[in-house]
C-alpha cells in the first residue's frame, strides 16, 4: 500500500494505530483492542485541547493589544460621545436656521402685503386724478396720503430688506453642519475599519492587515465650536475672545 | 475704501460663498469672484489684480492657512489684505493665522455687522499706514 508523500506526524500516528487495531481485531486480541482505542481517543483529545488552547491565547493577546491601541481608546472614550454631541449640534443648528428663516418670512410677508394694499389704493385714486375725475378737496387729501405713504414705505421697505438679510444669514448652517457631518462620517469609517479588524481577529484564520491611519483630512482643523464637546475645551468661545487674543498679538 | 475693489471669496461650501458675496454686495462691493479651495484660488489670484482676499481655513486640497502662506510668499501678491472667515477658533490656530499674515479673523457663525466691522478695520489700518 503506497502512503501519501507528505503525511503529518499526527496522521502517521493514526495510521500505525489503525493498522495495529485491525490486526488485533482479526486476531481476537480484545484487551489489546481496548487499550488501542483508548490511546487513540486520548491522543485525539489532547491535540484538540492544544488547538483550542492556541486559539484562546491568540484571541486573548490580540484582544489585549486591541485594548491598549490608544487610537481605539480615544475612539471609545472621547470621539463617540463627541460624535453624539456633534450630531446634536447639527440638529440644533438646522432647527435654529429653519426658525430664523421662518421668523423672517413671517415678519416680512405682512409688510409686503401692506405695501401692496396701500399702493393699490393710491394707484386707483391717482388714476382718477389723472383722468380729471377728482374734486380739488379730495386731491388735497390724496396729496397728504401720498406724503404719508412715501415716508412710511421708506421705513417698511428697509424692514423687508432686513428680513431678507436675516434669511441670508440663516443659511450659514449648511457650511457649519456640513463640516461637522464630514467629521462624523470619518469617525464612522474608522470605527468600521476597527470592527472589521475585530471580526478578523475572532475569525483568526484571516490575515491581519495594518490598521489604516485615519485622522481626518486635516488634523489641524477641527471644525465649528460645539458646546459640550471634550475636544473643544481649548477653543475661544466668542468673536470677542478672538479679537482680544488678536489685539494682544498687536492686531 | 474703494467700492470697486476686486475681491476673491474662497470657501469650499458654495452656500457660505453666496452668503459672503451677498453681504459684500450689501456693503456696496459688487466686484467679487469665488474659488472653492486654496489650490483653485492661487492661480486666480496670480492671474488677476485682486485687492482683497476673504478665505475659509478648513478646505480640501489646499487649506486657507496654506493659501495665506503662499500669498505672502509671492512677491506680486504679498501685499493683498486677507480676512479669514472660519469656524476654527483654537487659540493656537488664531496665533498661527496671525503669524501667517492675516489682517483680520472672523469666527463662524458670524453676523453681518461683525463682517462689516472687520473689513472697515482692515482698510482703516491700511489707509493710516
Amino acid at each position: 500500500m503506497s502512503e501519501p508523500r507528505e503525511m503529518s506526524e499526527e496522521k502517521k500516528y493514526y495510521l500505525t494505530q489503525a493498522r495495529a487495531l485491525v490486526e488485533n481485531i482479526e486476531q481476537g486480541n480484545d484487551s489489546e483492542v481496548n487499550s488501542l482505542i483508548e490511546s487513540i481517543s486520548k491522543f485525539h483529545e489532547s491535540t484538540l485541547f492544544q488547538e483550542v488552547g492556541k486559539l484562546t491565547r491568540q484571541l486573548h493577546e490580540t484582544l489585549n493589544n486591541f485594548h491598549v491601541d490608544s487610537r481605539v481608546e480615544a475612539l471609545t472614550k472621547n470621539e463617540i460621545p463627541d460624535a453624539k454631541e456633534r450630531l446634536n449640534y447639527v440638529i440644533k443648528m438646522t432647527e435654529d436656521s429653519a426658525n430664523r428663516t421662518l421668523n423672517a418670512v413671517e415678519n416680512g410677508l405682512p409688510i409686503a402685503e401692506e405695501l401692496k394694499e396701500k399702493s393699490n389704493v393710491l394707484n386707483k385714486k391717482w388714476r382718477r386724478f389723472r383722468q380729471r375725475e377728482m374734486p380739488v378737496e379730495e386731491f388735497r387729501e390724496l396729496s397728504n396720503e401720498i406724503d404719508n405713504y412715501l415716508s412710511w414705505s421708506v421705513i417698511q421697505s428697509e424692514k423687508v430688506r432686513e428680513n431678507f438679510s436675516h434669511i441670508l444669514m440663516a443659511q450659514d448652517f449648511q457650511d457649519l453642519t456640513g463640516q461637522v457631518i464630514r467629521r462624523v462620517i470619518n469617525l464612522v469609517q474608522e470605527m468600521e475599519g476597527n470592527l472589521i479588524d475585530l471580526v478578523r481577529i475572532s475569525g483568526q484564520r484571516m490575515k491581519k492587515e495594518p490598521l489604516e491611519e485615519n485622522n481626518g483630512s486635516d488634523s489641524k482643523a477641527d471644525g465649528p465650536r460645539i458646546p459640550g464637546c471634550d475636544s473643544h475645551k481649548d477653543r475661544l468661545s466668542s468673536q470677542d475672545d478672538v479679537d482680544e487674543l488678536l489685539s494682544s498679538l498687536g492686531f | 475704501m474703494n467700492k470697486d475693489m476686486k475681491i476673491l471669496i474662497v470657501d469650499d461650501f458654495s452656500t457660505m460663498r453666496r452668503i459672503i458675496k451677498n453681504l459684500m454686495r450689501d456693503l456696496g462691493f459688487n466686484n467679487t469672484s469665488e474659488a472653492d479651495d486654496g489650490k483653485t484660488a492661487l492661480p486666480i489670484l496670480q492671474a488677476g489684480d485682486f485687492d482683497f482676499l476673504i478665505t475659509d481655513w478648513n478646505m480640501p486640497g489646499m487649506t486657507g492657512l496654506d493659501l495665506i502662506k503662499a500669498v505672502r510668499a509671492d512677491p506680486r501678491l504679498s501685499k493683498i489684505p486677507v480676512l479669514m472667515v472660519t469656524a476654527e477658533a483654537k487659540r493656537e490656530q488664531i496665533v498661527e493665522a496671525a503669524q501667517a499674515g492675516v489682517n483680520g479673523y472672523v469666527v463662524k457663525p458670524f453676523t453681518a455687522a461683525t463682517l462689516k466691522e472687520k473689513i472697515d478695520k482692515i482698510f482703516e489700518r491700511l489707509e493710516t499706514k
